[in-house]
């Protein structure tokens, strides 16, 4: 753990916090300056760097992870807030050793580049894939009074907060719908 | 059977889907600190007074470092890296401090902390046609002459039946790449080892030994894996010089990324641009005089020339033919490379031209390129080594279902959508540097290739990989690759589109020395190396024209009421020798088009004189492109030979793909609507006012 020892010694007991996080299954319990998001804590206190960040600003969406199932922001979040909470990152989307579908479908579409934007879009595209089962409508869904059926417009649009300056985009489509349907 | 040509997934795939590719700050480090830039609020001036004790005070801040107590580095060739050693401000953003504590948050709230007095004088930060500062450099990026003549414009352009006259206007355009500059730097006993994140780890490496005034073997630079770069990360940028002098200051290691908002200006931008075109033509559409005058920017510290009107020389053919180039000095951060510096803006403005022409003579935007084709570079008066643009502009055309294409503007209609097609040339050049590599017979069989080359994400790992195998005469399987660390064998930048065509040569001569060393077959005992410069081959190559060629179709839909633009559909075919690997090749040309069609609609940085900075320097009001946008987007490629290149047959793809695309998107959407957008981006505000539409 990379600058826990120092860290936790300067950190002003007044304005830190006990927090008990289940992280891709496993229960976490760290002291955090209060200031420390989400986002910071995986990277630096839990050696969990798959969650990028690209702006820390909620505008880029490599931060996605998996708050709770939801698919959420992580920069956007202090970490205090999420006490007793479930977070899953890239790293525990599938078992060790393993490839969730979606991530083996993004290799064989060769839907990332630098990588850099992969690991949220891998989490934003597992928490979307969930939203349309629940038949949440999105922006583009026509009849809002049936499911919304999984068309490349609506994996286009529901992944447009996820920002790939690469610009993988349609082969992330190709392989959302691809995982989608295996 | 050849690897080269074959489609394999990228080798470093499962660690960018599962999470465990290392990037710059990544990396654990025991006591790490964290740094912070401490930007000017300024344009131009003196510091006058650095207070850092409420700074200090903050709890967990270890430092502040400034021009009055950083450590001292030499002066080296990029002066906008001598960070911290003057108490002058030449650019509103400039690094004038850097907070250095045990945790992001102290490190970021000491920054807030910092109080820094100037004494500000009057700044110039906007660029004009007219602006009193434009002066004409020694030469253009990287080393083009700034003007050049063939012929008579004047006369030519007076004496031709059809003309055209037009002027284009792109902004400040900025990179960008998904991970910000970033570096974690530790000195060792008088050694500084830093993780980085730029396109070159020689290049870094020698940046860094040279400002600290070290021997290059006590530098090392290890770039694994990178966020992207776009040529924002081509040479060492502030955040590598920063996290070294911080490091050496508190004497513990430093982990220092640079914000979203700092990435714009300090690490580059693609200048803005002003363009006046005139094209002449015969009543048949035959170019007969061309001149293109372009105007962009530099700062007051280091001369960047954007070598805007070079794509011109070399495109079409004409008898009369007149380039130029003027810089204006500006109280701004140093532009910088940015994807085909040079042909990506000077690309939009030309291929515009072009579509402006056909219009004006009557021909369709397509026969009118073929017929101004030529096999002789009309600027170095040799034969091309190869050049298939019309065989782009055909097959795509084909693909793209042009034929038949009625010319009038605003004549298809679907619902409230007004449907447009439109199309451009593309043309960057195939060059090579010299580089180094080692390739290695390992007793089990195994070969093990060493090249400092750098995977921005282009997929350079993998296909170095594959044309090792091929140049070793073994199964891919049987060999390991190692790149992106300044240990292994110099190598040059992955920028230029000349990333493969380099690092291969070396890779494939080291593979022969190898074989040549191996002579009686079969595993070595011992380990065996070889090793290739390639200094003196590339070095003796015959100057001669090399280029890639492409041609780009676009299909638009404007909305008639609010002159919303859409991409219905996005073409391009390509002729850039030999392609390595389909599948990462296919990605990269994509994310160049895509990058053009970004350029076409969305981004634009807007600077505001009053205070001299773009004030959308963030990714909610700085505009990419994204998922949403895009449609539908193909690339396709010829199968082109051309034995004049280099070993591997290779010209660069990394950049044609951006080349182009702009200007096809922009003719599409004449098409559409009639209406010519001469300055990007083309939004809506700029449509929904002219008559006619909406």
């Amino acid at each position: 753990m990379q600058g826990g020892p120092e860290n936790t010694t300067t950190i002003d007991e007044r304005h830190s916090s006990r927090v008990t996080v289940e992280v891709n299954g496993v229960s976490r319990e760290v002291t955090l300056d209060n200031r420390t998001t989400l986002l910071d804590t995986l990277r630096e206190h839990l050696d969990l760097t798959g969650a990028k960040k690209g702006c820390d600003h909620g505008q880029c969406g490599s931060c996605t992870v998996l708050l709770d199932g939801r698919r959420v922001k992580s920069c956007l979040i202090f970490a205090v807030t999420v006490d007793g909470r479930s977070v899953v990152t890239v790293e525990g989307l599938a078992g060790p050793d393993e490839l969730s579908p979606l991530q083996a479908a993004f290799i064989a579409h060769d839907a990332f580049q630098c990588g850099y934007c992969t690991p949220g879009q891998l989490c934003s595209a597992r928490g979307m894939l969930d939203e349309v089962s629940r038949g949440w409508p999105s922006a583009v869904t026509g009849d809002l009074s049936t499911p919304a059926a999984l068309t490349d417009a609506e994996i286009r649009e529901r992944m447009a907060g996820n920002l790939c300056r690469c610009a993988a985009y349609p082969h992330i489509v190709a392989a959302v719908r691809e995982a989608a349907s295996s | 059977m050849s690897t080269v040509g074959q489609a394999y997934p990228r080798l470093e795939g499962r660690e960018k889907v599962t999470g465990t590719a290392r990037y710059a700050v990544e990396y654990p480090v025991d006591g790490v600190t964290y740094g912070w830039a401490v930007p000017s609020t300024v344009v131009r001036g003196r510091i006058t007074r650095v207070d850092t004790t409420p700074a200090l005070a903050s709890p967990g801040v270890l430092a502040v470092l400034h021009h009055g107590n950083a450590p001292r580095i030499a002066p080296g060739q990029q002066p906008e890296l001598w960070l911290l050693q003057e108490p002058l401000v030449h650019y509103r953003g400039e690094y004038v401090a850097v907070v250095v504590a045990t945790s992001l948050e102290a490190a970021r709230e000491g920054a807030r902390l910092v109080r820094i007095d100037y004494d500000a004088g009057p700044h110039s930060t906007v660029l004009t046609d007219d602006h009193p500062g434009l002066y004409k450099p020694d030469h253009v990026n990287p080393s083009y002459p700034t003007d050049t003549a063939e012929g008579d414009f004047d006369a030519g352009y007076a004496a031709a039946p059809v003309r055209v006259d037009a002027t284009y206007r792109t902004p400040a355009y900025h990179n960008n790449p998904m991970e910000p500059h970033a570096t974690t730097a530790q000195w060792r006993d008088g050694r500084l080892l830093v993780h980085d994140s730029n396109q070159g780890a020689s290049s870094v490496q020698a940046t860094l030994a040279e400002l600290f005034e070290l021997p290059p073997e006590s530098v090392r630079v290890v770039a694994q894996h990178v966020g992207g770069g776009f040529g924002s990360k081509g040479y060492a940028k502030a955040a590598v010089v920063l996290a070294a002098l911080a490091a050496r200051h508190v004497d513990r290691p430093v982990k220092l990324a640079l914000t979203r908002q700092q990435l714009f200006g300090p690490i580059g931008y693609r200048t803005p641009t002003i363009q006046r075109v005139r094209l002449a033509a015969d009543t048949d559409g035959r170019l007969t005089a061309i001149c293109h005058d372009a105007i962009s920017q530099t700062s007051t510290i280091h001369e960047f020339a954007e070598q805007t009107a070079v794509y011109t020389r070399s495109m079409y053919a004409a008898p009369h033919r007149r380039t130029t180039h003027r810089l204006a000095r500006l109280d701004v951060p140093t532009p910088f490379w940015m994807r085909a510096p040079g042909e990506c803006p000077g690309a939009y403005a030309l291929e515009s031209a072009m579509d402006e022409l056909a219009v004006a003579v009557g021909i369709d935007p397509v026969e009118l390129r073929i017929r101004n084709d030529t096999d002789i570079d009309p600027d170095q008066g040799q034969p091309f080594t190869s050049r298939n643009l019309v065989a782009c502009l055909r097959d795509g055309a084909q693909r793209f279902g042009w034929a038949g294409r009625d010319p009038s503007p605003r004549a298809r209609r679907d619902g409230r959508w007004l449907i447009g097609t439109g199309v451009a040339g593309s043309s960057y050049p195939a060059r090579a540097r010299p580089s180094s590599a080692t390739a290695t017979a390992r007793p089990d069989g195994s070969f093990l290739v060493r090249v400092n080359a750098t995977d921005i994400g282009t997929g350079a790992r993998t296909a170095i990989w594959q044309v090792a195998a091929d140049a070793l005469g073994v199964p891919p399987e049987r060999v390991e690759i190692r790149i992106g660390d300044s240990a292994l064998p110099t190598a040059p930048v992955a920028g230029g589109s000349m990333g493969t065509s380099s690092w291969s040569w070396a890779v494939i001569r080291a593979a022969e020395a190898l074989r040549e060393k191996l002579r009686d077959g079969g595993p070595p005992t011992d380990e065996v190396t070889a090793e290739a410069d390639t200094a003196e081959e590339v070095g003796g190559q015959p100057t001669r024209p090399r280029y890639a060629y492409g041609a780009q179709f676009v299909e638009v839909r404007v909305d008639a009421d609010t002159g919303e633009v859409r991409l219905n559909r996005m073409l391009g075919v390509f002729a850039a020798g030999r392609v390595v690997n389909p599948t990462t090749a296919r990605s990269q040309l994509i994310g160049g088009m895509t990058m053009g069609l970004s350029m076409a609609l969305h981004e634009e940085g807007l600077l505001d004189e009053r205070y001299g900075d773009w004030v959308n320097h963030d990714l909610a009001t700085y505009h990419i492109t994204g998922c949403a946008d895009v449609e539908s987007i193909e690339a396709y490629w010829l199968d082109e030979r051309d034995d004049e290149l280099n070993p591997a047959g290779v010209k660069g793809i990394g950049e044609i793909g951006i080349v182009g695309a702009a200007a096809a998107v922009a003719n599409a959407v004449h098409h559409a609507t009639g209406v010519r957008i001469r300055e990007l981006p083309i939004r809506l505000d700029k449509l929904v006012g002219v008559s006619g539409l909406a």
